[in-house]
């Protein structure tokens, strides 16, 4: 059974944002890396880039696959998670504590067109 | 064998000042390797190993019985076309009249050469309804970039400079979006429907000046025909793009369908699958290119032409191509292979390739759907995809039915792609293996479903019986051990 924690936003393509103020905390979801196997590469962007809704932001490297990461919120990066360059294993011991890019969120309004926890659980029974 | 003993690397085994050969007298004696200048002397001797002969010859016998090949059992790779190699390639290959030429030979003395070039452009225009060939690239994604740089030039030659995307459908080989992307291109992704073929109504809205053409492989890489393949091309020739055939799925079509027929303007061959040149282990492979009507002109330089007033061939090269995209003309050794191939069965014996390939597929995929889940029912082509065992309370992941197979003496089939399913299991038998092999693989595999429900440990930690266990793949991937020295420090 894949972990799902409450009072986060999720998108369909398993990404998460885990919202404070307006900093949004976008990684990938337990139901993800679990799909995904072993990740052994994430690729980020750089501080201060923009991301876009629903646009791709970075890719996430598995022995299975190399899937995108599209971004469930827009505005500006203004932290990488750095420790997944020497450790990307990290998701998958955690998915939700090992967040991927730190977003500062221009449109809040825009978290309407996520899911909420159990939207998400519904989702992912299908 | 003693792995133990014997399972050791070449360097492992050096000792200084062994050696397993003696060099004919120097002949240059009198010059001094002082003579030689600085810049092209190495600093110091390479670290290659010092051997005797019976030892190398040990050491690689005993590796190759550790190999796995289709000469070795039963290879039912997905999307690979491991099919026979026959003897008689090598053999025609490796005659003396052609193991001896130069590439930069005079023309007049490679005519039987380009002969076999000339022929094979012609037999593979004839079995793909297309007009040219070239047989340049080297391997199958070099022949999508030139299929794709053949695309290119020609909207560039109508100064069509906006079309800038390639259409390619979710299920892909890979190499596709990486082709187009290489070739300067942006991927526009077109979403398939429940039943694996393309979305008709989802590529309608894409269409527009900016698209410069659309690649797919039919059979796709589900293993269905794309049956809309009519209504497709239509649509992406009336928006003024290009179709591109991506022929790694080419084997059932032989003798029963052609893309030229079905509207595809480019596309390759990968001769290493279709045509049955060895494969594996990264090549020598071989992916002509061909093109309809009107295209020719861009195809890469050289290319053998027939020049018929003076009955021969020649190389010729025309200002208009996309360039080159080789040295000289290709692999020449499986060129030379797959005219063997189309030879050795003749029209009447090729027609047969696609049918029994199919029908092979459909024995394997409605024998063991009952205990491995079938997503997409219905005939399949050459190959189909199982989403892995069909009893999923076991935890049982496709990758263990993958090593599991490994110890009953079969390769395994390939696993996690396509990418529309979690535990993509996509098995293509090809049409070479008899009713005997089918049944005793449908046996195994049927074996495998049932200790993944009786004893799942041994499924989940197996191989049990093969030279290696389990590897570490996420380890290999994350700290990859490619070379004896990395291996020495690793070790300290």
């Amino acid at each position: 059974m894949s972990k799902i924690i409450e009072g986060l936003y999720y998108s369909e393509s398993h990404e998460f944002v885990k919202v404070e103020g307006n900093v949004g905390f976008v990684g990938i979801t337990d139901y993800a890396q679990h799909e995904l196997g072993n990740v052994v590469y994430v690729d980020m962007p750089e501080v201060d880039d923009e991301v876009s809704q629903g646009e791709e932001f970075g890719a996430v490297e598995s022995v299975k696959a190399a899937s995108d990461l599209m971004s469930p919120v827009s505005g500006t990066v203004v932290e990488v998670n750095e420790a997944l360059e020497d450790e990307p294993g990290l998701i998958n011991k955690d998915a939700f504590e090992n967040w991927i890019i730190k977003v500062e969120i221009s449109d809040v309004a825009e978290l309407d067109n996520l899911m909420n926890a159990e939207a998400y659980n519904a989702f992912i029974g299908e | 064998m003693n792995s133990v003993y014997y399972g050791k690397l070449i360097f492992e085994l050096s000792k200084e000042g062994r050696c397993g050969y003696s060099l004919p007298k120097n002949e240059l004696a009198q010059y001094s390797i002082s003579d030689m200048p600085a810049e092209l002397m190495r600093g110091e001797a390479p670290a290659l190993p010092e051997v005797d002969e019976l030892t190398v010859v040990r050491h690689y016998t005993n590796m190759s019985n550790n190999n796995f090949g289709v000469d070795t059992g039963f290879y039912p790779l997905g999307s690979c076309t491991m099919k026979y190699n026959p003897k008689i390639n090598e053999e025609m290959c490796n005659h003396y009249a052609f193991t001896g030429l130069h590439p930069l030979q005079n023309e007049s003395t490679v005519q039987g050469a380009l002969e076999v070039y000339y022929n094979l452009q012609a037999s593979l225009s004839e079995i793909s309804g297309l007009s040219e060939f070239t047989l340049n690239p080297f391997a199958g994604a070099h022949g999508e970039l030139t299929g794709l740089m053949v695309m290119k030039s020609y909207h560039m030659s109508r100064k069509d400079d906006k079309r800038t995307k390639v259409i390619i459908p979710d299920s892909a080989h890979g190499t596709n979006p990486a082709s187009a992307a290489v070739c300067g291109f942006d991927v526009v992704v077109v979403k398939s429907r429940p039943d694996g073929t393309v979305d008709v109504e989802d590529l309608r809205p894409l269409l527009d000046d900016t698209i410069a053409g659309m690649m797919m492989t039919n059979p796709n890489t589900l293993g269905i025909f794309e049956h809309n393949i009519a209504e497709i091309a239509k649509l992406v020739h009336e928006a003024g793009g290009l179709m591109y055939y991506d022929g790694a799925n080419l084997n059932p079509m032989l003798g029963k369908c052609r893309p030229g027929d079905l509207g595809f303007d480019i596309m390759h061959i990968n001769l290493h699958k279709t045509f049955s040149t060895p494969h594996g282990g990264g090549g020598p492979g071989s992916g002509p290119v061909g093109v309809r009507a009107g295209l020719e002109q861009f195809l890469p330089n050289p290319r053998v032409v027939a020049d018929e007033e003076n009955m021969r061939y020649k190389i010729e090269c025309n200002d208009e191509s996309l360039g080159s995209v080789s040295g000289f003309l290709g692999n020449f050794g499986v060129i030379m292979r797959a005219y063997s191939y189309i030879l050795t069965l003749g029209k009447e014996n090729l027609r047969m390739v696609g049918p029994l390939a199919t029908l092979n597929a459909n024995y394997i995929q409605e024998s063991l759907k009952d205990c491995y889940e079938l997503p997409i029912e219905g005939v399949c082509k050459h190959e189909f995809v199982f989403d892995g065992l069909k009893d999923k309370s076991t935890e049982v992941t496709t990758l263990d039915v993958a090593k599991r197979l490994l110890d009953y003496g079969f390769h395994a089939p390939t696993i996690y792609f396509p990418l529309l399913f979690h535990q993509a299991l996509m098995i293509e038998p090809t049409e070479n293996e008899s009713k005997e092999t089918l049944d005793g693989f449908i046996e195994v595999m049927r074996t495998i479903a049932k200790e993944a429900s009786e004893t799942p440990e041994l499924v989940k930690t197996a191989p049990h019986n093969t030279p290696v266990r389990r590897l570490d793949d996420t380890l290999a991937a994350l700290h990859p051990v490619v070379t004896y020295t990395e291996l020495v420090a690793d070790n300290q």
